[in-house]
């Protein structure tokens, strides 16, 4: 089940208990460092540290992967691990329309970016 | 939605989360897709990677002997932050156009995608044009005007492609950042009409 990618990580990290699939999380979906994240000391992990000092302001898992040089795979399971243990959250955004439309077929969304793009 | 202010005012969360979104920006290797998103990212292109063991199955494996080898995929994104809690990204996709898994995944959810075509080599797009096609992603397509493309071509382009008078075609010059926000503004007015058509 782990990422064709994910080699560089070792088996036990690979196998906590997620609440989804890695690959479900998508690529755009922003990773913020919970106050737990913040406050629980410095991670003996220096990547997994990396990530939660990077995402004090809200960033892509692309932006994790490619800031920390890490593959897209590897960054997707270090990511859920520290969501699951609350040190991040991730605010997918498809997860935050589930049962309805996403946001890319969401009018007033389209709306909202047209104008923000016009007003660059 | 009472649980999630609840939890605001709880102080254990940060702010609202910021809603993200994605534009795809597709096209042949060397068409200037990293330039396009250069042009509006207020980020310098960042590029992340992904590692994919291939079986190799190409025509030019003489021994037709399975082998497998891991390769790394590449591809150039930017951000744009259009409101406090709105940002949007830009994924270029892989210059070769072989590494579908990756476009699942980087189309999946998107806005819609820009197919940028540099009219020397058209060909260099039909894999993109199809698989947007296929997969019903609202596209435009932009016509990289760095060798002096003239308005005048565009129709004949868009024969040549062989895509429908439905679809927008634009002119752009990829370095210039005005001209880059009028096809991603064209995009999203595109794929509002096809929401509001249905």
């Amino acid at each position: 089940m782990a990422a064709p990618d994910g080699r560089r990580v070792r088996p036990y990290l690979a196998t906590r208990g997620r609440t989804r699939p890695v690959q479900d999380i998508a690529i755009e979906a922003l990773v913020s460092t919970t106050k737990n994240g913040r406050t629980n000391g410095s991670d003996p992990e220096p990547e997994r540290e990396r990530i939660l000092r990077l995402c004090h302001s809200p960033r892509s898992v692309a932006e994790v992967a490619a800031i920390v040089s890490m593959p897209l795979g590897v960054a997707r399971v270090l990511v859920a691990d520290l969501e699951t243990e609350g040190l991040v959250r991730v605010a997918d955004p498809h997860a935050a329309f589930a049962g309805s439309e996403e946001p890319a077929r969401n009018l007033s969304v389209l709306e909202r970016v047209r104008d923000g793009l016009r007003r660059l | 939605m009472a649980f999630v202010d609840s939890e605001v005012s709880g102080g254990t969360q940060a702010d609202q989360d910021a809603l993200s979104v994605k534009i795809v920006v597709a096209g042949g290797f060397g068409v200037g897709k990293t330039t396009f998103v250069g042009a509006v990212s207020e980020i310098e292109p960042l590029r992340t990677e992904a590692l994919m063991t291939e079986a190799s199955t190409s025509v030019d494996d003489l021994s037709m002997l399975p082998e497998k080898r891991t390769t790394t995929v590449a591809m150039d994104f930017g951000r744009i932050t259009l409101a406090d809690d709105l940002v949007l990204y830009l994924f270029g996709t892989p210059g070769q156009n072989r590494f579908w898994f990756m476009w699942d995944d980087i189309t999946r959810g998107a806005i819609g995608a820009v197919v940028l075509v540099d009219t020397r080599r058209l060909a260099d797009c039909f894999g993109a044009i199809d698989y947007v096609e296929q997969r019903g992603i609202p596209f435009v397509v932009a016509l990289n005007a760095f060798n002096g493309v003239q308005e005048h071509d565009v129709e004949d382009v868009r024969d040549a492609l062989q895509v429908g008078p439905e679809v927008p075609f634009v002119v752009t010059d990829a370095r210039e950042r005005e001209s880059v926000k009028v096809v991603l503004v064209t995009l999203v007015e595109h794929a509002m009409s096809l929401i509001q058509q249905t």
